[in-house]
């Protein structure tokens, strides 16, 4: 490059390298200071160097000098080595040998950072050699106690992939064993490495599938782009299509409430045909919901395209609002999100309908942004909004901007075939144009109108009169070229103006473009077929003409009319069908959105936005006719049973101070609600049956501390026998005071209840005193429905809204029975009125079973059933 | 992910370049530069080019193309997305992100770069975490520097990477503890020949300026949430919380950072503060044509209009203008043919006008659009859409911190149709 002059204008550190000429000289000068014993000529001579390296400039040669300085105290040296290292270590990879040990000191250095940014630099240097040393130090790497050097190891994974990739099976060993990690630092890394190594080792996932989308909300959003990508393409080969029934049955529908019995039978007979989401689909669409909210342009865009593949249709449409919001962004961001929001409006126009306004174009944005705009404005159109649109248009039409308002026109055209109401509408404005003075608009108005014209051509002669006035002006090629195809194509409609047509053009042959001199050549075999008598002669003069051109193109095509069209004795049979091939009816052409056909691609890739496969491009599989067993996503038994005896027996859960992420946890908690309370239903009844004591609670919050002002409650459901009457569930509340204050007169107050619930108050709590914490239990009747009981929770001077939901298994309770009844069977009645359930499984060959709930409650019936598959599935 | 980055400057040079795997030979630019020789214009350069065996991603910020090299797919957002935080991070490091500046600083930008990405894929982006890695240089510390030899690099290792609040140092001291917040509103409207609004929202944002000692957790609370239609945040807002209670509760990184950007719907009315009259008037057979436009105040809440700025792209037959302005300057450009007028406050009593002739290429006929004026303003002290905080409240620490809210609208892409 030869700006190496110009970059070092200003006085500045490298001002010695402005002329090549004792660059030699310079560089020994370096050796020098690398070599002196000051650190402060060390510094100056690697700024130098690095100076160089960033100008693309050569530096090897002072490779043995730079690389003695690898152990160096002092740290921005060390640091400017490694960039060094990085960089040259490949081409001197004997010398670079000498700095390993240094590194693999470094890497049992007791403080993390060092043992992470020495596995850091070994990993960079690619040197074949030392291989063997990088696999054994990100095995060891990967078991270590500090998360970021754990997530070191996951980077350092793909860099020896890509320099031995015969290292894949030990590496994928690797790999499966940093995905169990639960840090949150971790996730993003390892799931980029497994993208990178292994990406068709789908089976690696299934068991830490949960795992990553509760860990989702709180990895770092480069992880959470990466995360999210492979999720949406993990769940297209697990998930069967949500797409099948438009009508989706929800995992709770408030509807169900206030349905007539005999609807809601039939509903639960149908339940077996509809569709039913698996509860891990949902579980993954709820975790990245949240994510929509995000600053990254790209973690809203990989949420937007996994909510487009994954979520039923009616779901979609949440991410319109986040995408559109994008479009305030850059430049850069715009494009690719407009390119994105294209591909979508073909399909589901519905989706950026309310947001047409968001895609009016203004006069100040690029060419290529207003061009994507304005192919969304098309795709969008319809019946309602065409009139607002084309008014738009016109405003778009006149733009300076040529080439756009080329095609603004079009887009009308399109808007014109589309919607039959307007297209005359269209067509008229289009002719208008015709008398523009620009002339791109003209020629593109020409193109557009015959296309249209061939839509429809039954009354349109006036415009093709028009039009043939117009070939004496205009001069763009194309559409002098459209006009003469329009005049030949229905030169029965226009008999006297086309043979002048053709005398006009014969005359100016030899200077028109060769895509004009085809057109005039067709005409004119056109009109010997229809009108010979006053043409004949016009046409051979041309087909001599065009004999004689220059282009093979041209000379190609009159032969081959002259022989089909004019009778010869060597003519074969096909002349005599020359009027049938050449005035032949053909299809209108279909005016289609370029982005028709980039749907295939996964949006938001690479590929999706060069419509062509880019390298690396992984495939989205289509849905499975049927899921593959989902319990292969169920974590161990044992390790969750070790779980479980964790949870035993605790009734009170302190958060801990230093979780700043205590939301997300929060919500873990509600995402396996549902398994879980149908798993507590299960283990409920073996308590009471068998007298086995497995025993779990399960901790919800009611007040967080901080909404508390410093009052926390939290909540779980006792299963102990209503000790406040028969109909009540016990509810055991537990409050703490995290302030430095104590909080005084806690009570219950303005209950706002569902008709028929009831709830048993406790005794108001005097004085609390600061860090204490005090349980009570309360009773409430819940009425047999899973409607959330609200009051306020009051201190002496403030008072908190907060609410109790129930999972449908609190509302049960057991019934005893013999063992032989309850090997195959679950028997319950429901706590208010006491309506007796029974739930039966069947066992059937080939290890299907059939779940029947009886019970008089429909709506208890329907939910726990919806629980209650699952849970039994997995076992 | 990202191979290799290319910095390349308006005339064509390549000034810097860093990679991050194997080096790929500059020449990979030149596809580049062909694609730039097409769009004719910086702004119409596509972001994303294929060539043989890479993908070139770009983005164009301060007159320099970043040119990251790609080799197998990736989505196009991540890139452009990361390319972005770089700019951001080096107008964060020296105020002004310019060729001069990177070139003076090259060490530090080197270094930089060396720890936000390691492999290709982002490793450091939070702007608190690399500076407690690599200082950014001041002129009190190269002054230091060059005297005792010490270094910029810093010699404690950061503890925020590992930390849960990853985005905020750790051991942060203050003497006097503040916390400043900008509600910053932008009206986005496109307003058509007779005045009507065709399209007008609002984009607001609220920038944060928050240096206070040691882990507080803040809580911020508007008076009227529900007009917050659709919002994003910076990762240290707890999404739960405003979920349920419409608050935002976070701990704050250390200094300058965008908590929140929020939209208001264009289903709320918005209001316009101000109006644009205008006659632009071409004649078809004379050379001359009229030019007038006067500025004023429309829905204002009783405040000033300031830094009014009016630009227009004139057509390509207008060959010179001579026009007065009532007040402020004005330039016009034969050879961009732009106009600008610099108004700056609108008095509502003497609205501001400029008035004159345009000389208008002779032989041509007259051009059919009539130009469209660009508009921008600032209004201290009001946010437009009426969004109010409520209240700032500190929990975790005990001292009492000095708080501040400013609100302030501007134009965003603020467009007349003439």
């Amino acid at each position: 490059m030869s700006s190496e002059a110009s970059i070092y204008n200003r006085p500045s550190v490298l001002d010695c390298f402005r002329s090549s000429g004792n660059s030699w000289f310079q560089k020994r000068n370096l050796k020098q200071m690398l070599e002196s014993s000051k650190d402060s000529a060390k510094l100056d001579a690697m700024k130098r160097i690095v100076g160089m390296i960033a100008k693309g400039k050569n530096a090897s040669e002072l490779f043995p000098a730079v690389v003695k300085n690898v152990a160096s105290k002092n740290i921005e040296i060390k640091k400017l080595v490694y960039v060094y290292l990085m960089r040259y270590a490949e081409e001197q990879q004997d010398l670079a040998l000498l700095s390993i040990s240094t590194f693999q000191r470094a890497l049992k250095d007791p403080n993390q950072l060092i043992r992470a940014s020495a596995l850091r630099v070994l990993s960079s240097i690619r040197v074949p050699i030392i291989v063997p040393i990088m696999m054994l130090a990100i095995k060891e790497a990967s078991s270590d106690l500090s998360p970021y050097v754990r997530k070191n190891a996951a980077h350092a994974i793909q860099k020896l992939y890509s320099l031995d990739p015969e290292q894949k099976e030990m590496l994928i060993e690797v790999i499966e064993k940093l995905l169990k990690d639960r840090s949150t630092l971790v996730a993003g890394s390892v799931v980029m490495a497994f993208e990178e190594v292994c990406p068709d080792r789908i089976d690696l996932i299934h068991k830490n599938y949960r795992k990553l989308c509760n860990l989702l909300v709180d990895v770092e959003e480069w992880g959470q782009v990466v995360i999210i990508h492979m999720l949406t393409r993990y769940a297209r080969t697990q998930f069967v299509s949500p797409w099948k029934d438009d009508e989706v049955v929800e995992e709770y529908s408030e509807n169900n409430f206030y349905e007539s019995d005999e609807e809601q039978k039939e509903k639960d007979r149908k339940v077996k045909n509809i569709y039913t989401m698996d509860p891990d689909h949902r579980l993954l669409l709820r975790n990245t919901k949240p994510l929509l909210q995000s600053r990254n342009a790209a973690v809203v865009m990989a949420v937007a395209q996994l909510y487009w593949h994954l979520a039923p249709k009616s779901e979609a449409s949440i991410v319109s609002k986040s995408l559109v919001r994008l479009l305030h962004s850059n430049r850069e961001v715009q494009y690719i999100v407009l390119q994105n929001i294209a591909t979508m409006s073909i399909q589901r126009k519905g989706m950026f309908e309310p947001y047409l306004k968001s895609f009016y174009v203004r006069s100040t944005d690029p060419t290529m942004i207003k061009t994507l705009k304005l192919e969304i404005l098309t795709n969008l159109a319809n019946e309602a909004n065409i009139s607002t649109l084309l008014r738009e248009f016109q405003t778009y039409v006149k733009s300076q901007d040529k080439q756009f308002a080329a095609a603004t026109i079009q887009a009308i055209g399109r808007c014109a075939t589309n919607i039959t109401e307007v297209t005359d509408t269209c067509l008229n404005g289009l002719v208008c144009l015709l008398s523009n003075r620009d002339e791109i608009v003209v020629a593109e108005s020409v193109v557009v109108i015959k296309k249209l014209l061939q839509t429809q051509p039954a009354h349109h002669g006036e415009i093709i009169k028009h039009m043939a006035k117009l070939l004496d002006n205009i001069t763009v090629p194309v559409a002098r070229a459209s006009i003469l195809w329009l005049i030949g194509e229905y030169c029965e409609r226009v008999p006297k103006i086309a043979p002048d047509v053709l005398r006009k053009t014969a005359k100016s042959f030899t200077t028109e473009d060769d895509l004009v001199k085809l057109q005039i050549l067709n005409l004119g075999a056109k009109l010997y077929l229809t009108n010979s008598k006053q043409t004949k002669l016009l046409t051979q003069y041309v087909l001599n003409l065009g004999k004689y051109d220059q282009s093979y193109d041209i000379r190609d095509r009159t032969r081959f009319i002259r022989q089909l069209i004019v009778p010869n004795e060597k003519s074969g049979a096909l002349s005599k069908y020359a009027k049938k091939i050449f005035l032949a009816q053909k299809p209108a052409p279909l005016l289609e959105s370029p982005f028709k056909d980039r749907d295939h691609f996964q949006l938001g890739t690479l590929s999706h936005t060069l419509n062509s496969r880019a390298t690396g491009y992984l495939e989205l599989s289509n849905w499975p006719e049927v899921a593959p067993d989902p319990s292969v996503r169920n974590v161990d038994v044992a390790e969750s049973t070790k779980e479980w005896t964790g949870i035993l027996g605790m009734t009170k859960k302190e958060k801990p101070t230093e979780k700043f992420y205590s939301e997300s946890e929060e919500e873990e908690d509600e995402s396996t609600n549902t398994s879980s309370s149908s798993r507590c239903l299960e283990s409920n009844l073996h308590l009471h049956c068998l007298e086995n004591c497995i025993f779990r609670t399960k901790t919800h919050e009611l007040l967080h501390r901080m909404s508390g002002k410093g009052l926390a409650a939290h909540y779980h459901f006792s299963r102990q026998p209503g000790i406040f009457g028969d109909h009540m569930v016990s509810v055991q509340v537990t409050v703490t005071n995290t302030t430095d204050q104590k909080i005084e007169n806690i009570h219950i107050k303005e209950k706002k209840l569902p008709p028929g619930m009831r709830v048993h108050e406790f005794n108001p709590i005097e004085c609390l005193e600061p860090a204490e914490s005090i349980t009570v239990s309360m009773g409430i009747d819940f009425c047999d429905s899973t409607q959330m009981a609200s009051f306020q929770l009051c201190t002496k001077d403030d008072h908190f809204n907060v609410n109790i939901q129930p999972p449908v298994g609190e509302l049960l309770l057991p019934v005893t029975m013999s063992e032989k009844d309850f090997k195959k069977e679950f028997a319950a009645k429901t706590v208010h009125s006491g309506s007796l359930m029974l739930v039966t499984v069947e066992l059937k060959e080939s290890s299907t079973a059939q779940l029947v709930i009886n019970t008089e409650k429909t709506v208890i019936g329907s939910v726990l059933l919806r629980e209650l598959k699952p849970v039994l599935s997995q076992g | 992910m990202i191979h290799s980055l290319f910095l390349i400057n308006a005339s064509g040079d390549i000034f810097l370049e860093k990679h991050w795997k194997s080096v790929v030979s500059r020449s990979v630019c030149d596809y580049f530069f062909e694609a730039q020789e097409r769009a004719s214009e910086a702004e119409n350069v596509p972001p994303v080019i294929p060539t043989p065996h890479h993908y070139l991603l770009s983005v164009y910020r301060h007159k320099i193309f970043f040119v990251a090299v790609i080799q197998s797919e990736v989505p196009p957002l991540f890139v452009i997305e990361f390319l972005h935080r770089v700019v951001d991070t080096f107008q964060d490091y020296f105020g002004v992100c310019s060729e001069v500046m990177i070139k003076d600083n090259v060490v530090v930008v080197y270094e930089v770069l060396e720890e936000m990405l390691d492999n290709g894929f982002p490793l450091a982006t939070e702007s608190n975490i690399l500076k407690e890695l690599i200082k950014p240089p001041t002129i009190l510390r190269t002054v230091v520097n060059t005297i005792t030899g010490s270094t910029n690099v810093g010699d404690q290792l950061p503890t925020g990477q590992l930390s849960v609040v990853p985005w905020r140092r750790t051991g942060v001291k203050y003497t006097n503890n503040e916390a400043y917040f900008d509600v910053i509103e932008e009206i986005d409207a496109i307003i058509d020949k007779s005045g009507s609004t065709i399209t007008a929202e609002i984009q607001g944002v609220i920038d944060a300026c928050v240096k206070l000692t040691g882990m507080p957790d803040l809580t911020l609370s508007f008076m009227n949430p529900r007009l917050l239609d659709d919002v994003s945040f910076h990762p240290c807002v707890r999404f739960k919380r405003w979920e349920s209670e419409r608050i935002l509760s976070f701990i704050p990184p250390d200094g300058n950072f965008r908590l929140l950007s929020y939209h208001v719907s264009a289903q709320n009315l918005v209001a316009i503060p101000v109006y644009v009259k205008h006659n632009i008037s071409f004649r078809d057979s004379s050379s001359l044509g009229r030019f007038e436009i006067t500025v004023g105040p429309k829905q204002t809440m009783g405040k000033t209009v300031e830094g009014v700025m009016v630009t227009s792209q004139m057509p390509k037959g207008v060959l010179n203008m001579t026009l007065t302005p009532s007040q402020g300057t004005h330039i016009f450009d034969p050879v961009t043919k732009l106009l600008s007028w610099d108004v700056g406050k609108i008095n509502p009593q003497k609205l501001p006008s400029l008035k004159g002739s345009m000389t208008l290429q002779a032989g041509t006929s007259k051009p059919d659009e009539n130009p469209t004026i660009n508009l921008q303003f600032k209004i201290q002290q009001l946010a437009i859409s009426g969004l109010k905080v409520n209240r700032l409240d500190m929990y975790g620490e005990k001292y009492k911190p000095f708080k501040g809210i400013k609100y302030m609208t501007k134009a965003g892409k603020f467009q007349v149709r003439t």
